[in-house]
């Protein structure tokens, strides 16, 4: 070990934390000096390894419903008391009709929103129904080949189906689920140890703005595609769903 | 303590990041009921101090709340971490053929093993670098080590690690 850049600066370069100047310096460097040329290899190699091997832990069912419970029981501040001002009743007849035209728009605002909101929590429910032995699929197969003609028959569309296990997205299995009354495919990934669920409908029937949020510290995800509404449910983190999106818009 | 709509933010911004709380804790601490109960305060920590957070990094913030209390349970317990055998549990990916799981299985359990003995200043870098991709930025925050040295911590960590792991290897080997 004589490279004084094979304890530090490799480090920088492999984790991607170098500025641009530091980063070409390093590379010029790099060229020349076989003892970092090892460091990095093996450093590439370890994180392979570690990635196989899986070793993130994650919350357990019981440990979410503890701190579900916990933060239900957290009593709320009370509001601040209102203070009586005489002032406030004289607000001018434009700001009544002002008011009265950001409601009418707030109205059909607030009825698509909830309506989005009845649909992911749905979505949530279907995917936290999914996790309990047994139900995650119906057919149970890594290979987009043996998924895809599972639907047929079943459904009045036909959903794409793609396998992203290159990726770190493994295709593990299809079901149906029922959301709001109807019939919708559903498509399982793993993503290390834990679960996405892929949700797919026509658009016409009902659609959700291209959006994402949070539920019970669930994920979604929401686009449209084509003719096609698409969702993806999951503890896993947004970055995580969108690396999924773009990879299932990219195909 | 919070209001209803701050309490909405918590869930939104703080609650999904749960998952990597029992993964710093259960590292650090290397059992889990142990990890999952600090975890448990830890939250309740974080909700109640929510009004603290000023914006920014919301993993980064709950990861910091976390560590500190598995360090101060370390105090408490009067434990050292080095007292303690991780407890594993052996959970594999769901699909895999027998051959790819076995060997996969041992791999893990060499790993972690490895890992779990690291001194907990090594093991923790090493977790919130390769397990949760934090940038060195995010590991100053969460473990108050100086951002300027967050690049040669992880270095001997891994220099640690590789040690130990080519170690365990031909101590195994027949």
């Amino acid at each position: 070990m004589n490279c004084e850049f094979a304890e530090t600066t490799v480090h920088g370069y492999f984790d991607g934390e170098l500025d641009a100047v530091r980063s070409a310096e390093f590379e010029r460097h790099l060229e020349r000096c076989v003892e970092c040329q090892r460091t990095l290899e093996s450093m590439e190699s370890l994180r392979t390894r570690i990635r196989h091997a899986d070793l993130s832990e994650r919350a357990s069912p019981a440990l979410r419903d503890r701190i579900r419970k916990d933060l239900a029981g957290t009593p709320e501040k009370a509001a601040p008391r209102r203070v009586f001002h005489p002032g406030r009743f004289l607000v001018p007849a434009f700001g009544l009709a002002a008011a009265g035209l950001m409601i009418a728009l707030g109205l059909g605002w607030i009825q698509r929103s909830s309506r989005t909101t009845q649909i992911t929590a749905e979505l949530v429910d279907a995917h936290v129904r999914s996790l309990q032995p047994g139900h995650l699929a119906d057919v149970q197969s890594t290979d987009q080949h043996t998924v895809k003609p599972w639907f047929d028959g079943k459904l009045d569309f036909i959903p794409s189906v793609s396998d992203y296990a290159e990726q770190g997205f493994p295709l593990t299995g299809g079901r149906l689920d029922v959301i709001d009354g109807h019939t919708v495919a559903a498509m399982s990934y793993g993503r290390r140890k834990h679960i996405i669920n892929l949700f797919v409908w026509p658009a016409a029937r009902e659609s959700l703005p291209d959006t994402s949020g949070s539920r019970q510290g669930y994920n979604w995800m929401a686009w449209r595609a084509g003719e096609m509404q698409f969702c993806l449910v999951s503890d896993v983190s947004a970055g995580d769903l969108g690396e999924l999106k773009r990879l299932m818009l990219a195909r | 303590m919070l209001q209803a709509e701050e309490k909405f933010r918590f869930e939104q911004l703080v609650l999904p990041h749960l998952d990597s709380a029992v993964n710093l804790a259960r590292w650090l601490l290397k059992n889990r009921s142990d990890a999952e109960d600090v975890v448990q305060e830890a939250m309740l920590r974080a909700c109640r101090f929510f009004d603290r957070f000023r914006g920014g990094d919301a993993r980064a913030w709950l990861l910091q709340i976390v560590r500190n209390s598995c360090y101060s349970w370390f105090e408490k317990n009067r434990r050292s971490e080095f007292m303690t055998e991780f407890d594993e549990e052996l959970h594999g990916p769901a699909v895999a053929d027998p051959e790819t799981l076995a060997a996969q299985a041992d791999d893990r359990r060499r790993l972690t093993k490895t890992l779990a003995g690291l001194p907990a200043r090594y093991r923790e870098v090493i977790v919130l670098r390769e397990l949760e991709g934090c940038s060195y930025k995010e590991i100053a925050e969460i473990t108050g080590i100086p951002i300027g040295t967050v690049m040669s911590t992880l270095s001997r960590a891994r220099q640690q690690l590789q040690g130990a792991l080519s170690g365990v290897a031909s101590k195994e080997a027949p």
